[in-house]
């Protein structure tokens, strides 16, 4: 019932075709001026009814985020027993409005100033059957949403069968400049697992200045050649034949540049709002700079790591706080600059990591690799507050907590009621979809888009 | 040396082309005749059935004519290279837990001594860590070798045979089974499929990654078992669900200890299968050779060779080989009927393929997609660049989709136009930009100095006398296009002469370098 109606299906397709048709002969950024006019007539949504300006940002804390340190089980007096080095005291836990023996760290006040916003859901114990303790298999089980971690991205899966604009493309680039942008963006020097899709392959990296021919900084006769080169309409040789691969690699030349050249000009406008210097923080700034643009990518992915706290992690003060603080403080200023551009209702974040940590602390003031652990949603159109209750501190399983949602539930919820895309599909199972988002955001077409 | 054939004659299979009044295929393995294989043929061979070549090689091979340059392909001698042996890496840093080692954690954690038991954790992470580092040593030591082998179709199949009985290292965490797998396909490379597949079911890093050191009498894993038939041998929809539980039957024992297979009596059933249709006390072995005498297996390999070696066949779910042309059908079904006749022996089926006039069908020259090993080792062969940094060569072919030892899953690596993308396109210019100019995305690498990049050596085989070796731009253009391309397309040449004369039409070291990274830059390139 979340699939796009056969209205706008048709639609779609009848878009898609005239591009189609004009492909065969034309390198598709060529019709990139049909798609611009379409864009001008019906504003940022160019194809109507399909939700294109919902964007879905990942944030993911790679390393094992410890759950109990941030969001603070302080009604438990066990937690305070198994953590007697390194426990949040009752008075410094950040209270959260509507939820009993439960808060953030101190060290997380900018994401307690948007939860008292309406900006923040937080989904309390997180998890999956047979917990996995490898940070590489753990993290992939959360990236193919499958415990045998293996096939393609959830993510992926979600491009090739919803995706974009483009339909399911006839080969791998499917994520070509023509519709405004790849339907993938990761920050980062590669394409994180989880939106590797079979067709559609998202696109990295690390800093705009990557995403181009290196070797144009070596004078402008060559960037010039380059261009010539890698701007041709027209093949010659195997080139000339409409489905050799070589024509194929033309458009995709095409398409490189094109995109190139979109992320790289939008990526060059600034903020208005400060951000934080940490890395994380001029991820955000570069994916508001895109969202700013009107590209119209639908997935971003950001990562920060180091949440690997086996030692000296910390009480209210330390690493694991410095950590929390980084986070908080970038995704405030992501949402402020949100706001500021009007594109704040567009965009839902979501924060997780491969697993929490034990619930006793270790010998060296730290905590090794656990099980379940909250996850985060952020925007103003979550369903606030504290979702789920949070995973019993007496009734452990050797020690670690017992999950209460499958993250499958949450990735269900983002799909259906966020993506407007079908979970059983994509996530290859039935999984109760979490409520996540606030219930009148779920009609985002009918909404004028104030910008 | 004598000099490069001059296009002025029309070549044969040219003409052939442009008198077809459609675009069909001819369907045949019949062999190429001697004067039909030049310079282009060569080339092509040399790319296809390895990384490329020198100018040099090319001709050489031109004038060896096609039977012996791809005999000298096929038969070559393994021994005589100097490469590291077994010893060249730690067999140990993931040896499992000794007998004592066990019963230790086992009394710490009953005793729930913390400490101990966070002792142990802390090694294995390091061990983990460790055998981690030695992974990319044994990437790298492959591709050096991809690299440096006067062997090519060795590493060739080796890298044919990892990526269709494929093992990802991130799943068995062991550097060394991942290494022996590795020389188990170098050993077998071009040799007997079916000793390979005797090999395989024996093989530490397969047993482990598809979980049949699991794999008891009484509760049978039916991993193997599943993908022996459907991606090793047979393809979909030539075995049932219940073959495949009478096969994980005949399976189950087949195991391993520390690096070596054994076969454990006591987990093995001995009971009656019946797999395929037929009917025994089948072990390991049994399967295999009943899959061998299926003729869906010939088939099959035979179609996953011709994809690798002459043009894309569509994955199963994408049609396979139905959406091929009936040309292309009736070739794989000769190929298919030769590994029949020759007891799966590959060097015959590839030297038929090799020598045939199919192979080198104008339609499929320079109409491959490389994959990221073949752009790297290709460019590094045949252009004789510095290899300068394996690690971050090593590093670029994870990003461009092929970390070598890690294929996506069980299937492998799709091919084809699975690898481009817009993310991966400028890395794949990127790497060969710091190939030959010692370009990073930022700034120079400090090889851009130590390990130059002679340009001017490629054109030294036209000779001084020559309008190549006298610097007419023209003709230089032309000569690094058909080099590197196979062709000149001219726009190319248009471009090039354009880059040149704004040096004033000086031909050096530096400029040639610079009419190469715009000639490696082209969509072209990504071809073979």
């Amino acid at each position: 019932m979340n699939t796009p109606t056969p209205y706008t299906r048709r639609e779609f397709l009848r878009t898609g075709l005239v591009m189609a048709s004009a492909a065969a002969t034309l390198p598709s950024f060529l019709n990139a001026s049909a798609l611009a006019m379409h864009r001008a007539a019906g504003g940022l949504s160019s194809i109507p009814g399909v939700p294109e300006e919902h964007i879905l940002v990942v944030i993911q804390l790679g390393g094992g985020n410890d759950g109990l340190n941030t969001v603070v089980p302080y009604f438990a007096p066990e937690y305070y027993k198994a953590r007697p080095g390194i426990n949040i005291p009752e008075a410094q836990v950040l209270k959260l409005s509507g939820a009993d023996g439960v808060g953030l760290h101190p060290q997380m006040a900018a994401l307690r100033e948007m939860y008292d916003d309406g900006l923040v859901g937080v989904v309390q114990g997180v998890g999956y059957p047979n917990p996995n303790r490898s940070h590489f298999k753990s993290m992939d089980i959360w990236h193919t949403a499958d415990t045998t971690a293996t096939g393609d991205g959830w993510l992926g899966r979600y491009f090739d069968s919803e995706c974009c604009g483009f339909g399911k493309g006839e080969s791998g680039t499917a994520d070509a400049g023509a519709s405004g942008g790849p339907p993938g963006i990761a920050i980062g020097r590669s394409a994180p697992l989880a939106m590797e899709g079979r067709t559609i392959k998202p696109v990295a990296f690390e800093s705009a200045d990557l995403f181009k021919w290196s070797a144009a900084e070596m004078g402008k006769e060559l960037r010039e050649g380059y261009q010539a080169l890698n701007s041709r309409t027209e093949g010659e040789g195997q080139a000339a034949r409409a489905n050799s691969n070589a024509s194929f690699l033309l458009r995709t030349a095409l398409d490189a540049q094109v995109s190139s050249d979109m992320i790289r000009r939008a990526v060059a406008t600034r903020p208005t709002t400060q951000f934080p210097g940490s890395d994380l923080g001029r991820q955000l700034s570069m994916i508001s700079s895109m969202i700013g643009a009107g590209l119209k990518t639908r997935v971003y992915y950001a990562s920060m790591g180091s949440f690997d706290t086996h030692a000296g992690q910390g009480g209210p003060q330390g690493r694991h706080g410095q950590l929390l603080s980084q986070f908080s403080q970038a995704v405030r200023a992501f949402y402020q600059e949100l706001k500021a551009q009007g594109n704040d209702q567009r965009v839902m974040s979501l924060a997780f990591s491969e697993f929490g940590r034990r619930v006793g602390q270790n010998q060296s003031q730290g905590t090794d690799h656990g099980t379940a652990a909250p996850m985060f949603t952020f925007g103003p159109m979550v369903r606030r507050g504290v979702i789920g209750d949070h995973p019993s501190l007496k009734n452990l399983d050797d020690g670690d907590l017992k999950y209460g949602i499958d993250f499958r539930s949450v990735y269900a919820g983002v799909l259906e009621s966020w993506l407007k895309a079908d979970s059983k599909a994509i996530l290859e199972g039935t999984y109760q979809a979490l409520p996540v988002v606030a219930s009148a955001a779920t009609s985002p077409a009918s909404r004028v888009k104030g910008r | 040396m004598r000099q490069p054939e001059l296009p002025s004659v029309p070549d044969a299979a040219k003409v052939k082309a442009a008198n077809r009044t459609d675009d069909r295929l001819e369907a045949s393995l019949k062999a190429i005749r001697r004067q039909d294989f030049k310079y282009e043929q060569a080339r092509h061979l040399l790319w296809r059935a390895g990384f490329g070549g020198t100018e040099a090689q090319i001709r050489y091979l031109a004038d060896l004519g096609p039977e012996k340059a791809v005999d000298l392909l096929l038969n070559y001698k393994s021994a005589d290279q100097p490469w590291p042996k077994e010893d060249a890496f730690d067999k140990d840093i993931m040896r499992p837990p000794t007998a004592e080692e066990r019963e230790m954690v086992r009394r710490a954690q009953r005793s729930q001594d913390e400490e101990a038991l966070a002792r142990v954790r802390l090694e294995r992470q390091r061990r983990e860590q460790q055998d981690r580092r030695q992974i990319a040593e044994v990437q790298k030591w492959w591709l050096a070798r991809m690299i440096e082998t006067a062997n090519p179709l060795e590493e060739k199949m080796t890298l044919f045979w990892h990526g269709l009985l494929a093992t990802n290292y991130r799943t068995i965490e062991n550097s060394y089974h991942m290494f022996l797998q590795n020389q188990m396909f170098r050993k077998h490379a071009v040799g007997s499929y079916a000793d390979l597949l005797r090999a395989l079911i024996r093989d530490p890093a397969m047993i482990a990654y598809l979980d049949n050191n699991d794999s008891r009498k009484n509760r049978p894993n039916e991993n193997l078992a599943r993908e022996l038939m459907e991606l090793f041998s047979l393809g979909v929809g030539n075995y049932t669900e219940r073959d495949i539980k009478e096969g994980a039957r005949a399976l189950t024992g087949y195991t391993f200890e520390d690096d070596t297979f054994v076969f454990q009596r006591q987990n093995h059933d001995t009971g009656g299968k019946t797999i395929l249709g037929q009917q025994g006390n089948w072990d390991g072995d049994d399967f295999v050779r009943i899959i061998l005498a299926q003729p869906a297996c010939p088939r099959y390999i035979t179609r996953r060779l011709y994809h690798y070696f002459v043009a894309d066949v569509p994955s199963e779910e994408r049609g396979g080989d139905q959406s091929l042309e009936p040309a292309q059908r009736s070739v794989l079904r000769a190929l298919a009927g030769t590994f029949s006749q020759a007891n799966y022996e590959v060097k015959p089926v590839l030297r038929r393929l090799f020598l045939s006039e199919h192979f080198y069908e104008p339609r499929f020259m320079n109409d491959q997609i490389k994959s990221p090993a073949q752009l790297v080792v290709g460019a590094c062969r045949s252009l004789n660049t510095p290899t300068r940094d394996l690690s971050i060569l090593n590093d670029a072919l994870d990003l461009m989709g092929q970390r070598l030892l890690h294929p996506p899953s069980v299937k492998g690596w799709e091919g084809g136009r699975a690898w481009m993308n817009t993310s991966t396109f400028y890395v794949r210019q990127n790497i060969l930009a710091f190939l030959i100019a010692g370009k990073r995305p930022q700034g120079y690498d400090a090889s851009a100095q130590t390990q130059p990049f002679d340009a001017m050596a490629l054109l030294a085989p036209f000779g001084a006398d020559s309008p190549e070796g006298r610097g007419d731009p023209q003709a230089v253009a032309t000569a690094l296009l058909r080099l590197a391309l196979g062709w000149a397309p001219s726009q190319g040449v248009e471009t090039l002469r354009t880059h040149l004369a704004a040096r004033k039409n000086v031909v050096n070291s530096s400029t040639v370098s610079e009419l190469l990274l715009l000639i490696t830059a082209m969509p072209e390139y990504q071809l073979c």
